[in-house]
């Protein structure tokens, strides 16, 4: 059996990776990618801390996870969408009107 | 006409002023006045006949429940019917129908014709309300509104911005009075635990205490002296006269002045026990009677001279209800509505003829133009300066007989009024002559013109109970005090001297000075124009003061109103501006402040939230490690 903490920095890596992506890119499809990245190091997180500690409430919690994304993707790749038609550009930088 | 059918009499008029409300408008001219004429003057008719029992004598007074308003504290909706509500209601409904039906002539194209007699009617309905209340909340019901009414009349014609002065100023010296009033009401209640008439009177004499009479006797003074124009609260009734003539026949002579006299005659039981309230109330009526009357004489409008002349005759009547005299008091009230409205409506035909003339310098010679108002108002004039056996002359010489008789500090306001009966023959004279005798001094283009018969008939009718009126009650025979003799029943009442002689000797005395009066006016305005004002500069300066009214206006405003406005002027801008509203301004500008200082965090970029959101993040998992949790 592998250690779990392999897991674990793989998932701490995947999760930087998103991170950083996420402060990086400006294309708001890569950013969501992104942030799909980050949601999947924590499933990983969680299941194999539940694993480790014999506890199904890491995979319980992981299903959770998929269908709140895959909801949440969705409504996000319908707004991406909409932007994108009334734009023509989907960079989250000249979307800033919301600024104080 | 049984007692319960009594609620008409002020239903009717009040249907009236409901119904030309709405429909005032659509009717128009003159079907709107004379429908008016027509609710009054029923109601004059089922009056007169419910009256009956009284003057055939020995009926006592009735209540009638309307309607239980607030039963715990003895006010309700319910009509006291005794004979002097019922004078009262035949001298408001009487005169009233009168002036209702002068005023469609009055009031002849005028574009708010049936708006006019919609008021008419309300104040008819209102002032039937105050003198047929069982009890003091409903008195005092009818006692605002009649205030109410007069403010829409005099402010009439609202868009003169004297008239809506005039008429704010009347509410406002009213208001003042009605606090005085207010508190009598609550000493009242809070003395008898009811605010019935029935509850009040009975039980007086075992519940007051001097003190505490004489302060609701004093309170109810406050109250009277407002709406009765009494020194010092008189200023409004001059003004009063920018409403249409009628209006000042009717309310501001006739009927709603004479309130405070009803009350203070109503509440004799209370007066009873405070001797010294009663006593105030005679030297104010007797101090109001010379003032006024020395104003009048130098006025030369010819609606100021009736205005002062009415605060006059009021203080008379003040004086004869102070002394307890008060069937002389109600009496006086009633010869007075008939004369003094047959001067203002007088005095209004000669104002409708000269087109809107109001200055009697520029008048004179009117007596071959109107023969028909000059004669009227003739008759009128005797019978206010006490000539016999006009009705005037009865219930002048009543009152000052009853004061002498009184004796010790009421002898010098005998000799007061004695003083102003001689001032009054004397200025009323004085205006006669000016607008009836001599050369007309009229302006150029100037077409007196008769009055129309709806004018002049009701003028007759007035000058017939002016010569007339005061023969219900003379010293050979009593009728109205024994009419009067139920209401103030264990009450002791001052009486005028018992005897012939005694009679013969104040009567002469009053008619002398009464006669003196009117010689020295008919003999100094007769002459020609440059020789009475030659004798009026003589009397400068004082002729100057009577003329300015003694600038009490002028003093008025400077102590009271002018302080009165710079306290608000202080509390609006030095308190309620930079206090009141500082704090609450204060408080929204911080958070103003605040937000505006905040803002540059939202700054619109995604990055810049999840870079925060993930420092965020690492600060609680750092803290964490360190063993925070």
């Amino acid at each position: 059996m592998v250690d779990p903490s392999w897991y674990m920095t793989l998932a701490a890596v995947l999760f930087v990776i998103g991170a950083l992506g996420m402060l990086s890119r400006r294309n708001a499809l890569v950013m969501f990618m992104c942030i799909e990245l980050m949601l999947n190091a924590v499933n990983l997180t969680l299941i194999s801390a539940g694993r480790a500690m014999n506890d199904l409430n890491g995979q319980v919690a992981t299903f959770f996870i998929l269908v709140v994304a895959a909801a949440e993707v969705v409504v996000g790749l319908a707004i991406i969408v909409a932007i994108f038609r009334r734009r023509s550009t989907a960079s989250v930088d000249e979307l800033n009107e919301m600024s104080g | 006409m049984p007692v319960e059918m009594l609620w008409l009499v002020i239903a009717l008029p009040l249907l009236g002023a409901l119904f030309l409300h709405f429909l005032g408008r659509r009717i128009g001219e003159p079907l709107s006045g004379w429908l008016a004429s027509a609710a009054i003057g029923t109601s004059f008719l089922i009056a007169l006949v419910a009256a009956f029992p009284f003057i055939e004598g020995g009926a006592h007074g009735e209540t009638s429940l309307l309607w239980e308003w607030m039963p715990a504290i003895g006010a309700s909706l319910e009509i006291q019917w005794d004979p002097l509500a019922a004078l009262m209601t035949l001298v408001v409904t009487g005169v009233g129908s009168l002036i209702h039906v002068f005023a469609i002539g009055y009031m002849h194209g005028d574009e708010r014709f049936g708006r006019f007699f919609t008021y008419l009617n309300l104040f008819a309905a209102s002032m039937l309300t105050l003198v047929l209340a069982g009890n003091y909340a409903m008195l005092f019901l009818g006692w605002e509104l009649v205030g109410l009414c007069s403010y829409l009349l005099i402010g009439f014609w609202y868009t003169r911005p004297s008239a809506s002065a005039a008429a704010k100023k009347a509410f406002v010296v009213n208001r003042i009075g009605d606090f005085g009033f207010m508190i009598a009401l609550m000493l009242v209640f809070t003395s008898f635990g009811t605010l019935s008439f029935a509850g009040v009177f009975e039980r007086a004499p075992e519940i007051l205490d001097t003190g505490t009479a004489t302060a609701i006797g004093l309170l109810f003074l406050v109250g009277a002296a407002g709406k009765s124009a009494q020194v010092p609260l008189y200023v409004w009734l001059p003004d009063a006269m920018e409403g249409p003539t009628p209006v000042s026949a009717l309310i501001h002579a006739a009927t709603m002045v004479t309130a405070g006299v009803y009350v203070i005659a109503r509440s004799a039981a209370i007066f009873d026990l405070a001797p010294a309230a009663s006593t105030t109330v005679a030297t104010i009526g007797a101090i109001t009677a010379l003032w006024a009357a020395t104003i009048a004489i130098a006025q030369r409008d010819i609606k100021k001279v009736l205005a002062y002349s009415t605060v006059s005759q009021l203080g008379y009547m003040f004086l004869a209800v102070g002394s307890t005299a008060y069937v002389a008091g109600i009496f006086h009230l009633m010869t007075h509505a008939f004369f003094k409205a047959l001067l203002f409506l007088g005095a209004g035909a000669v104002i409708h003829a000269m087109a809107d003339e109001q200055d009697m310098h520029k008048m004179g010679g009117l007596l071959k133009r109107m023969p028909t108002t000059a004669i009227t108002m003739g008759i009128a004039t005797l019978a206010i300066a006490g000539i016999p056996p006009l009705a005037g002359f009865w219930s002048k010489d009543e009152i000052l007989a009853s004061v002498f008789e009184r004796g010790g500090w009421f002898s010098v306001l005998f000799v007061v009024g004695l003083i102003t009966a001689l001032l009054t023959a004397f200025y009323m004279t004085r205006q006669w002559v000016l607008v009836f005798l001599g050369e007309p001094r009229w302006e150029e283009g100037a077409d007196p013109h008769k009055a129309p018969r709806v004018m002049s008939v009701p003028l007759i009718v007035l000058a017939v109970l002016s010569v007339v009126g005061g023969l219900i009650n003379t010293p050979f025979r009593l009728t109205l005090e024994h009419f009067l003799e139920p209401v103030w029943e264990g009450i002791s009442i001052q009486h005028p001297p018992e005897g012939i002689g005694m009679f013969l000797i104040l009567g002469g005395l009053s008619v002398f000075a009464g006669l003196v009066g009117v010689a020295a006016a008919y003999m100094t305005y007769r002459r020609p124009m440059e020789s009475w004002r030659s004798f009026e500069d003589g009397f400068e300066p004082l002729w100057g003061a009577w003329e300015d009214a003694y600038r009490v206006d002028d003093i008025y405003g400077r102590t009271l109103v002018a302080p009165g406005r710079k306290a608000a002027e202080v509390s609006a801008f030095g308190i309620d501006l930079p206090v009141i509203d500082g704090a609450v301004n204060g408080v929204a500008a911080v958070f103003t402040d605040l937000g505006r200082r905040l803002r540059p965090l939202q700054t619109g970029y995604v990055r810049n939230y999840a870079a925060l959101l993930l420092a965020g993040g690492l600060v609680v998992v750092a803290w964490i490690l360190a063993g925070g949790l």
